[in-house]
This record gives structure tokens, C-alpha cells and sequence, in this order.
């Protein structure tokens, strides 16, 4: 599975990317330098245009589609035992799906609500390991043991399995459940990233000196740890967007879906086209292709700022 | 190292009870469940209330637990609903077991004799555009659901083709004589070595659809971990002391650059797993992926529960003996 | 490294190891025993959506099930093939006494079991006494004989059972407590089919039971022993397939087949995959949207006729509102039927009338479908005082019937419609499996979508079965005036002896039904299909989806 790409080496990817944010403290430099080189890297252009171009069609795509997402124009046309998917014709450039709405407003409109579950998922993970992580990272002690246990526990479990379950798990399907099992197998993932940069800045100079000059532990935590390892969290998160669009995508395929298809979702029509897959494969293709092209998108961007981060390819 | 080993497998047992309370109480919270999918059309509150009181589901939740710890403990662990209706849980596990090991010994398999050449030439030529393009078509492997890779496979190959069978593990007709359960080791064993090419046809398409994502990230380590050997510092001495570039390959690079690769490989496995539910689920093979998302389709909580836990722990004893591995190999691990 | 090499080279010792211990050797038949390999033999597979629950059909609840011990098996009544008939099949005649209770069958006498037991009227009264002897497990497994029979031993006040009795060697008698029109034709059903007596009492047949929340299943169940046109040869849960071979020794026809395959493939596209690869030879209820490129590739699609019935359940219960007849009519006459048949169902859907289909006895043939007319809808909703009422109206998901091979798009349409006539509609979904069931039952849901299809040609299987329990029906009609005396009816209609006389009482409540009390919506009857590959010569379908494949066979193999 998609997740398990860059969840696989987990422990000790995660880790070594949490070293990493200790090397150069103050950011602005390693900021600035890694811009300086990712401004010339055509792989990390290409991630970006593709990245910037569908946050942009998410937030314009209502105005753009020609139809409502939800409107059934085409619904005439359907007929169950000889036309169940009517064709493109003027004004359907894609044609319509089965239940006669305009295929290529779906497509367009759908980056929307693809975009709100990928990002609400790494989100949810993202503030999910944010409290586990600084607990553990900050308090150290029993309470580090305690959390790091149950990160383990979590981790221990194949990703997909783990959000299949808590998927089943719901007593009914909706975006909110895809959503909080797609943050969930993302939670481990940011805690121990987020105490990995936490442990190993609690000696570092700018921490030690903070403290001796008397600064308040919270202030210490708020001010100059976490801000020193938002650099591979943002990392983290911009794989883990490109993971959960293929996941939302892999839950909808096994029935897990938003069964509400007002409001169209890349993955869910995905999962929704299996019934036609044999005689219409474009109603798989179609969103397939979105998903994949975002997802390298995602993929290409954080890649290369993971390389321009690390101190070890900058010579 | 015994006392390592000891420590984790306490663990894991003390992760695998805790997680079948959780999915027990959970599962036993949802509405509708096995006895709707039992009785359909003709449930009415009187049928409904016999075949809960028969299946003992009137009883309170915990008294339930207890009564499928009892009973597990004695081998029975619920029978199953949907799936294999009748047959125990754990016989549902076992039965489907062999596919799933066969399938992903041969995922494994090909993205290992895939990954590890191509990372290695990749690295050997790094900067190149044949290093770019590798590493470009192994994130587009990563960014394409598994899924939508095995359906493609399979519309084209198996049925637009016709070059190799769409679904299933094995020809009924052949009649095959089974030992193992691993179809194609039992046509060997057995010499009826039809079934087992038979076998052997019938896993080509899951298996590629499989292996794209562990040979992507084997690929992926493999290159970088050779990468990082070449820059180390006794490859550079053994390259000032004279040492043929082949022995500084053959005997130093290959060989401290499989580390990484080694542990990649063990928890690609459990990775595996979860890429199975998909890909078995597309090519109708019947293994425990398969049996997952069909459990969930039918609502049979036995074998869901029984199969995650299964699962769960199958993938915590890879890690652990991953980890025994790797202290092994690295001698430095042990005295940690 | 080295280290790697020597865990490699125990792997391999390991397996050598297996390979000499195990002493492994094929245990495949030589010559003609190899299953269907020779080239005069002929095999027709089939693929199944599920796993068979086993193969006793007493226990048996679902088609995936049926579909298999119906070739094994055959009951003392049967079922004309193509149509919902009743015919003879073990038992050649049978008569009753004037009450109707006592019952005399007349068997055929050159019938043996498939393990060489004879078929007499030992055999019947062994297997009658059998199903009526469960325990608690078996009482709630043997969900059709519970159904059609009320009860088992250890209550025989409630059962429509009383006694079984050899009368003479090939006349059995069956005594029963109250005359009913469900019987003899129940006895058509599969899951009372007749089992070799021996076989079970070997095989320990009623020791079924409750294992967490399934059942454990007897050895018997795993090898089951009938009179049928195929015998059971073997069923291999690692493939999921289940191999029949013909029965020489049948006493009709010698099935066409050799031998007969089923194949469980789960995933619906994949079947149709399989079929068009040619490794399957068929399959069962095909995607309507499937139907036209199937026939393209050159297959047959077999439109069955419609034994089933789909329906806006109504719960006045739940919404008061509801009560009203004007209301129930207005939203009737805002359903636009006709659009809906012709756009959602497929070919050969009909609109609904009452009830029940048009084959079964009892069917009123006079009365007419309620018309399209939003105007009047909306004149009755405002005579009712109830403009713009809102409805809670339900639909499954995760499920394809018969009678609603779309849930949701029938929804859809359906609610358009209503929110022409201005009633507001609160849309609720739960899955099949996922409690929707019980929502409905437990009066969750003032409108929702379900149906039924027919276990046997009578007429108390549809309304009975609707209204005739008035504590436990989904309609709510316990709060309804004429609640009871509609059940009532429907119980004395169902105790009439004299087959015109009860098909004519049953016409009497249909009408009224539709005209005065009008509990629910009876809204289509859909044909369900079978798909069969090019080359497949002799399926016959069947409404009661109870096809019977010793007819069948695969030209040019």
C-alpha cells in the first residue's frame, strides 16, 4: 500500500529526519539555503506546479464546472439495461456517470473535497502527534514511556489494516470516519517524529541557554522547540497528503466510502466505478488519473525538500 | 538477547489482548451484524430475538468476552458468518493463510531481484538521466493505487488479452492434491507439476500488482544506501590503497550497503498485508486480504476479529525477528 | 553476510527436509476418475457470489447454498421447470381428508439414495421427524421449516406439523394441525428436500451448534447424501470451489452435465471477467447495466419472469401522519411509476398493482395502478392537512435485490418525486448488513425502501407475510383501525381447503387492500436475470430463481 512507502522504514526514517532539524538551529539559513537549491531543482518545480495548480482548482472549481456536482441533467438519458452511462456530447465533454451527472464537473469539483480530506486527515494527524509527541518529547519520563508504548502499539499494525479496522469500525460510513482513520495510522508517524526533534534538542545550546536564562519550561517547548521542528514535520506532512489521497482512495474501493456522493471525492468515484469498470473503464480512469498525478505531485515536492533539508546533501 | 526477545513477545501479547478487548466491545456496539446478514428479508423481532438468544448475543458485553476468551482457549473462536460460513475463525485464518504467504513470498521476491540491481546501477550512475528516470518511475509506482495497478493488469492482461487467468488461485478442474496449502511447493512435491504451473499462472498478475510498491522503496533504499556507502570513508581508503573496482564493489560496497535493505525487506512484509486486501480483493484470491474486506462486506465479526488480531500479530513477530536479524548481522546492535 | 548465507542455506535444508518428510505424493485419480479432464465428459461451472453455508438444505438460509444442494437434492413436491408451478417429484400424487390435515403421499418406488439407501416411505417419515426434531441451535438454524412450520418438538402446539407415518412402503402420511394453503406446496421448497436417513444418523446431522455468532455445522453437512441428479464430490475451501458429478444411477433423466462446478468469486466485475475470459460458464444475477454488453459478447442473458415485489413500506407508527389513508394515497399518486420502471429497473420490470405477482393464485387482476398525478396528490395532501409534511424515508446501501438492483437510484428518483408534491423529505441510509433491517423493524423509518421475493406459489407467502402477523409486521398496522380484522382475514383466507375458494378470498383482500386500507406502496416487480456463455445449451429459468442444472450442458467441449 501507498501508506507504507515512506511508513515502512518508519522508526528509523522518522528518526533520522528528526535528527536532521537539530544540525543548524536558528532556520532561517537552512531555509534559506534550501531554496536557494530547490529554486533550480525541476523535480521539486514539477511537484509544486502540479501541487499549486490543485489547491488553485479546488478553491475555483465550483466556478469552473460547468454543472453542479449533484445536478442530474443527464438522467434521461440513463437507462439501466442499455445506456447506463451516457456518453460525451455538446456540453458533456466526458459524458455523464450513472445517474446522468456531468462527468467532467464531478472531476473538477471532486479535487475539492479531495483536497478537504487529505489535508483535514494529515491535519487531524498532525495535531494528533503534535500532543503525543510534545508530551513525550518535553516531559520525558514515564509519561515518554507511556506514549512512546502506545505509538508502538499503533505502529505495529499495518497502516491500511489499521484504518480499514477503524473504518469497519464505524456504525455508518461518512467522510468523518475516512477522515479520523486516515489521521489515525498518521499519528504514530508525527509523534515520534515530533519526539525525536524534541529529545534531541532538550541539550542543545539554544534550549540550554533559553533555560539558564531562566525562560519557562511551556515557553521553552512553545517557542524554541517546536518552531525548530515544524521544518521536517512540513516534510512529513506533505507525504502524508499524497498518502492519504491514496488512501481515502483504497478505503472507498473497499466499501469504506462516503456514501453520500453529493459532493464528489476523487476516490470515492473511484471506488464507485467498480460496477462499470468492464464496459466503461473511462469512470475509473478519469479520477484514477487525478489521484495519481496529485499524489506525485505531493510526492516530487516533499522528496526533494526532504534532500534540500538534509544537511547531509548539502555540500 | 533471550531477555530482548522475552521482553517483546510479553509485549506482544499484552498488544494483542488489549487490542481484542477494544475490537471485541467495539464490534459488539455496531448495529445490524451477522444476524441481520443471516436472517435478510425475514428477520422479524421474534426470529431475531430466538437467534440472538441461540447465539448467546442477549448476554452482556463483557460476560460475552469472557465466554470468547473461554472458548478461545479451547480452540473454538467463533464461527464464521459470511465467509466461510460454519468454519471456525481461526480454521478461516489458517485455511487462507497459505495464499497469502504464497502471494507475498513471490511480491517479495520480485521486487528484491527488481530493486536491489536496478538501485544499485542507479546509484553506480548517479546524476544520470537513467538515475533520474528510475527514481521518477518508482515515486509515480508509489503515487498509483495498488488497486488501480491490478485492475489495469487484469483488465488487459487476463481479459482483453486473454494471456493469463483472471482470478482464483488454481484451476478446479486439475484436481490438484494439496499438502502445504502452498500451491505451487505441492505441485512440486507432489510432481504434478501442471498444477503447479497452473499455480504459478494464476499469481503472475497479483504479484506484480503487489510488488510495485516494496520495489519501490527497495529500489529507493537500495540506491540511497549505496549512495552513502560509496561516499564512505573506507571505500575511499580502499580506493587509495589500489583495492580493483570490483572488489571495492563485490566485497565493501554491496555488502555494507545491504544493512538498510535487509530491514526494509522484513517490514515491507507487513506492509504487504495491507496491499493484499486490495490486491486480492481485484483478482478474487483467496487469502486473508480477500477474507478481510469480505468479512467486512458481510458483517462477519468472527472472522474480522480474528483475522485483524491474526494479522496484527503475524506483522509484530516479522519486526521482532527483523530486529533479531539485524542484531545478528550488526554485532554493534547487540550491546546496546 | 555470512551470517545471511547460513540462515539461507537451514531454509533450504529446511524445505529438503519437508519435502522427504512428508512424503508427499499425488493423490489425483488415474484414468477416468480425474474429475472432468476426458474429452467425452463435460463440465459446466458456474460462479457463485459466496461461500455455500454447508450443504444440508435444512439449515441452509441462502441462495449461494441452494443454488448447490438443489442439484443434489429433491423434495417429495417439485417445481415445474420455468415457471412457480408445483409438480410432482418424489411423490408421484397425494390427497387429503376433508379437513385437509391428513395428507397421503404416493412415492415413487425405483428411487435410491446416492449412497445406494432406498427411497421409501421410511425414508419420507425419517426425514420429516428429523426436521421436526432441532435443538435449540437447529430450531433457529432450520429457518425454513421454523417458517413455514411454526414450531419443532419441543412445542408442538405451535407447529403446523403433527406426526409422520409409513402407511405401506411407498405411501407415506402426514398428519398436520390446521389446514393451510401452504401446504402441500411447501413441501416444493429446497430446504425441505429429502436426505438418506443413514447418511444423517452416520453423519450425526443434528448436532449443529451455536459457536459465537454462527453455527458449527455437523459432518454431515460436509457430505450430503440425496437422490438428486448430481452427487457431492467434493468442496475445496482453498480455491472456494465445489465439485457435483452425475448421478448414474438417477431415477429422471441422466443429467447432461458429467460433471458441475461452482466456483466462488465475490467480486461482481470479476465474474463477468470470467464469464467473457470463458473460464466460467455462468453466472447468477448479473448487474442490469451489465445485461446489454453481455449479450454483445455474445452471451444469453435469461430474463426470468418477476416472483418478487418491491415496496414503499409505510409506518404510521412512526408518523402519525401516516394514518390518514388521503395522505398515503396522495403519496402514491405522487410516485411516477412508470418513469421509474422504464428508467431505473430493467427490461421486463413491471409496475406494481398489489402485493404479489401476477402468477400467483389470488392475484386481482382488476385492479389498476394507481395514477401518476401530482395534482391530485397534492389536492389530497391539503385535504389531509398535511402540505408539506416531512417524511423520514429510508433506503439500504451495500445491497443489490432481486426487486432493487439500486437502492439509491430507486431513492433518488422517489424523492424527486415526492418533493414535487411538496412533501420534505429527511433522508436516512444505513447499510443492509449494518442495522438497516432492524431500523425498519424496530420502527425507525416513517418511509423505506424493501421488498420480497416468493419462496413458493401461494399467496399467503406475499401478504401474509406483510400483514398477517399484526404484532410483527414492518407496517405498523397494529395502530391502524382495520389492523386486525386484515389479519384475521388474511389467516382464514390462508385455511380455506378449496383452491378457488382461498385464491378467491385472496383477490377479495387484495382489493381491499389497495383500495381501502392501502398499508404500504406497492411499487414494481423486477425480473432478475442469469447469464450463461454462448456455447451453454438447456437452462431453463426459473421466477423462483431455482434453476436446476442437470438440463444444462456446454456445446462444442
Amino acid at each position: 500500500m501507498g501508506v507504507d512507502a515512506y511508513a515502512d522504514r518508519r522508526k528509523d526514517r522518522i528518526d533520522a529526519l528528526a535528527a536532521r532539524s537539530v544540525d543548524d538551529s536558528p532556520g532561517v539559513s537552512l531555509i534559506a539555503s534550501a531554496w536557494r537549491r530547490l529554486r533550480r531543482n525541476p523535480v521539486f518545480l514539477l511537484g509544486l506546479a502540479i501541487t499549486v495548480s490543485f489547491v488553485v482548482l479546488a478553491v475555483v472549481s465550483p466556478w469552473l464546472a460547468p454543472y453542479d456536482p449533484a445536478a442530474n441533467p443527464l438522467i434521461d438519458q440513463v437507462r439501466p439495461q442499455s445506456n447506463p452511462i451516457p456518453g460525451p456530447e455538446p456540453g458533456f465533454p466526458l459524458g455523464a456517470d450513472d445517474r446522468g451527472r456531468d462527468l467532467l464537473s464531478r472531476l473538477l469539483v471532486g479535487s475539492r473535497q479531495t483536497l478537504i480530506v487529505g489535508v483535514l486527515a494529515t491535519v487531524f494527524g498532525l495535531i494528533g502527534g503534535l500532543v503525543l509527541g510534545t508530551l513525550a518529547g518535553a516531559l520525558g519520563g514515564w509519561v515518554d514511556s507511556v506514549v512512546m508504548r502506545l505509538v508502538d502499539v499503533m505502529l505495529s499494525i499495518p497502516s491500511l489494516l489499521l484504518a480499514f479496522t477503524i473504518g469497519a469500525l464505524a456504525a455508518r460510513p461518512s467522510q468523518w470516519t475516512l477522515i479520523v482513520a486516515i489521521a489515525t495510522i498518521q499519528v504514530p508517524v508525527f509523534a515520534r517524529l515530533l519526539r525525536g526533534t524534541m529529545l534531541a534538542q532538550r541539550h542543545s545550546d539554544h534550549v540550554l541557554a533559553a533555560r539558564a536564562l531562566g525562560v519557562k519550561p511551556q515557553a521553552i517547548v512553545f517557542r524554541h522547540m517546536l518552531p525548530n521542528a515544524m521544518g521536517p514535520v512540513i516534510v512529513q506532512a506533505t507525504l502524508v497528503l499524497a498518502v492519504a489521497i491514496i488512501d481515502a482512495a483504497a478505503l472507498s474501493f473497499l466499501g469504506l466510502g462516503n456514501p453520500d456522493d453529493r459532493q464528489p471525492e476523487w476516490g470515492q468515484m473511484l471506488g464507485a466505478s467498480q460496477q462499470y469498470i468492464y464496459d466503461h473503464p473511462h469512470l475509473a480512469i478519469y479520477p484514477a488519473l487525478c489521484i495519481i498525478v496529485v499524489a506525485l505531485g505531493f510526492t516530487l515536492m516533499g522528496e526533494s525538500l526532504r534532500e534540500a533539508l538534509d544537511p547531509k546533501s548539502r555540500r | 538477547m533471550v531477555r530482548f526477545i522475552v521482553r517483546r513477545l510479553f509485549q506482544m501479547a499484552v498488544v494483542l489482548v488489549v487490542l481484542s478487548i477494544l475490537l471485541f466491545a467495539w464490534l459488539k456496539a455496531l448495529p445490524g451484524g451477522p444476524v441481520s446478514a443471516i436472517l435478510g428479508e425475514r428477520a422479524t423481532p421474534a426470529r431475531r430475538a430466538a437467534l440472538e438468544a441461540a447465539l448467546g448475543l442477549d448476554q452482556p458485553v463483557h460476560v460475552q468476552y469472557f465466554r470468547f476468551v473461554e472458548r478461545a482457549l479451547h480452540g473454538n473462536f467463533g464461527a464464521s458468518t459470511g465467509v466461510l460460513p460454519g468454519e471456525d475463525a481461526f480454521q478461516v485464518f489458517l485455511i487462507r493463510l497459505p495464499a497469502t504467504i504464497e502471494l507475498s513470498f513471490f511480491a517479495i521476491l520480485l521486487a528484491v531481484a527488481l530493486g536491489i540491481p536496478l538501485g544499485y546501477f542507479a546509484a553506480r550512475r548517479h546524476g544520470s538521466p537513467v538515475d533520474s528516470g528510475a527514481v521518477i518511475l518508482s515515486l509515480i509506482g508509489v503515487a498509483v493505487p495498488v488497486f488501480f495497478t491490478a485492475f489495469l493488469l487484469k483488465y488487459y492482461v487476463a481479459v482483453q488479452w486473454n494471456l493469463l487467468p483472471v482470478s482464483g488461485r488454481q484451476d478446479a478442474s486439475l484436481d490438484a492434491t494439496r499438502v502445504t496449502g502452498l500451491f505451487v511447493l505441492d505441485g512440486i512435491l507432489t510432481q504434478e507439476y501442471d498444477a503447479a504451473w497452473d499455480a504459478v499462472l494464476h499469481l503472475i498478475l497479483p504479484t506484480l500488482a503487489l510488488a510495485t510498491i516494496p520495489f519501490a522503496i527497495i529500489f529507493r533504499i537500495t540506491r540511497a544506501s549505496v549512495l552513502d556507502t560509496l561516499d564512505a570513508d573506507f571505500v575511499r581508503t580502499a580506493e587509495a590503497k589500489g583495492l580493483s573496482t570490483r572488489v571495492i564493489r563485490g566485497r565493501h560496497v554491496l555488502r555494507n550497503a545491504m544493512l538498510p535493505v535487509v530491514t526494509t525487506i522484513g517490514l515491507s512484509l507487513g506492509g504487504l498485508l495491507a496491499g493484499a486486501i486490495l490486491t486480492e480483493t481485484v483478482f478474487s484470491f483467496p487469502g486473508i486480504g480477500d477474507a478481510i474486506a469480505q468479512g467486512y462486506r458481510k458483517r462477519d465479526y468472527a472472522v474480522l476479529q480474528v483475522l485483524i488480531l491474526a494479522s496484527a500479530a503475524i506483522y509484530v513477530v516479522i519486526n521482532l525477528l527483523v530486529d533479531i536479524a539485524y542484531a545478528i548481522i550488526d554485532p554493534r546492535i547487540r550491546t546496546r | 553476510m555470512r551470517a545471511i548465507r547460513k540462515v539461507a542455506s537451514a531454509a533450504v535444508a529446511g524445505v529438503l527436509a519437508l519435502t522427504v518428510a512428508s512424503c508427499a505424493e499425488s493423490e489425483r485419480g488415474e484414468g477416468g476418475e480425474g474429475g472432468g479432464r476426458e474429452g467425452d465428459e463435460s463440465t459446466f461451472t458456474f460462479g457463485a457470489a459466496g461461500a455455500p453455508e454447508m450443504f444440508d438444505p435444512l439449515y441452509a438460509t441462502d441462495g449461494e447454498t441452494f443454488r448447490v444442494t438443489r442439484q443434489m437434492f429433491d423434495g417429495l413436491l417439485g417445481i415445474e421447470a420455468g415457471s412457480a408451478e408445483v409438480v410432482p417429484e418424489l411423490a408421484t400424487e397425494w390427497t387429503s381428508n376433508e379437513e385437509g390435515t391428513e395428507w397421503a403421499f404416493t412415492l415413487r418406488d425405483d428411487v435410491t439414495f446416492h449412497d445406494g439407501e432406498p427411497f421409501n416411505a421410511e425414508a419420507v417419515c425419517a426425514n420429516f421427524e428429523r426436521m421436526f426434531d432441532q435443538n435449540e441451535a437447529g430450531q433457529v438454524a432450520a429457518e425454513y421449516w421454523g417458517y413455514v412450520m411454526g414450531g419443532f418438538a419441543n412445542d408442538p402446539e405451535s407447529s403446523l406439523y403433527e406426526s409422520c407415518e409409513a402407511t405401506d412402503e411407498f405411501v407415506a402420511t402426514v398428519n398436520i394441525t390446521r389446514a393451510t394453503s401452504g401446504f402441500p406446496t411447501m413441501l416444493s421448497l429446497s430446504s425441505l428436500a429429502m436426505q438418506s436417513p443413514k447418511a444423517m444418523t452416520d453423519g450425526d446431522a443434528n448436532g449443529i451448534e451455536a459457536q459465537g455468532e454462527g453455527f458449527s455445522f455437523p459432518d454431515y453437512a460436509q457430505n450430503p447424501v440425496g437422490t438428486g441428479p448430481f452427487k457431492f464430490v467434493e468442496y475445496d475451501q482453498a480455491t472456494g470451489a465445489i465439485e457435483l458429478e452425475a448421478n448414474d444411477d438417477f431415477w429422471g433423466e441422466a443429467p447432461a452435465s458429467s460433471s458441475l462446478v461452482f466456483r466462488v468469486i465475490p467480486d461482481e466485475s470479476t465474474r463477468r471477467q470470467e464469464l467473457e475470459a470463458g473460464s466460467i460458464d455462468g453466472y447468477d444475477l448479473p448487474n442490469p447495466a451489465d445485461w446489454a454488453g453481455l449479450e454483445d459478447g455474445g452471451n444469453q442473458v435469461e430474463v426470468r419472469d418477476p416472483f418478487n415485489i418491491f415496496y414503499l413500506g409505510l409506518n404510521p407508527e412512526t408518523n402519525p401522519q401516516l394514518k390518514d389513508l388521503k395522505v398515503r394515497q396522495a403519496l402514491y399518486h405522487a410516485l411516477d411509476r412508470d418513469q421509474l420502471v422504464s428508467t431505473q429497473l430493467p427490461e421486463g420490470a413491471q409496475v406494481a398493482t398489489q402485493f404479489m405477482p401476477s402468477t400467483v393464485g389470488g392475484y386481482n387482476s382488476e385492479l389498476q395502478p394507481y395514477a401518476y398525478d401530482p395534482e391530485k396528490a397534492r389536492q389530497l395532501l391539503a385535504e389531509a392537512g398535511a402540505e408539506g409534511m416531512t417524511l423520514t424515508f429510508a433506503y439500504p446501501t451495500e445491497v443489490s435485490r432481486p426487486y432493487m438492483p439500486d437502492p439509491q437510484k430507486l431513492y433518488e428518483a422517489m424523492r424527486t418525486n415526492l418533493e414535487d408534491v411538496g412533501i420534505k423529505v429527511d433522508v436516512k441510509t444505513a447499510s443492509w448488513n449494518g442495522g438497516y433491517l432492524d431500523n425498519v423493524t424496530a420502527g425507525k423509518y416513517d418511509a423505506y425502501l424493501l421488498g420480497w421475493t416468493g419462496d413458493y406459489d401461494a399467496a399467503f407467502n406475499f401478504v401474509g407475510t406483510f400483514f398477517g402477523n399484526l404484532k410483527e409486521n414492518d407496517f405498523g398496522t397494529e395502530v391502524m383501525p382495520w389492523g386486525e380484522a386484515l389479519a384475521d382475514d388474511l389467516q382464514a383466507a390462508d385455511a380455506v381447503v378449496d383452491e378457488d375458494e382461498r385464491a378467491a378470498a385472496f383477490e377479495d383482500i387484495n382489493r381491499q387492500i389497495m383500495e381501502e386500507y392501502l398499508p404500504g406502496l406497492p411499487i414494481s416487480h423486477s425480473p432478475p436475470a442469469l447469464v450463461v456463455g454462448a456455447d451453454v445449451e438447456g437452462v431453463i429459468p426459473s421466477p423462483l430463481t431455482a434453476e436446476e442444472f442437470a438440463s444444462v450442458s456446454v456445446g462444442g467441449r
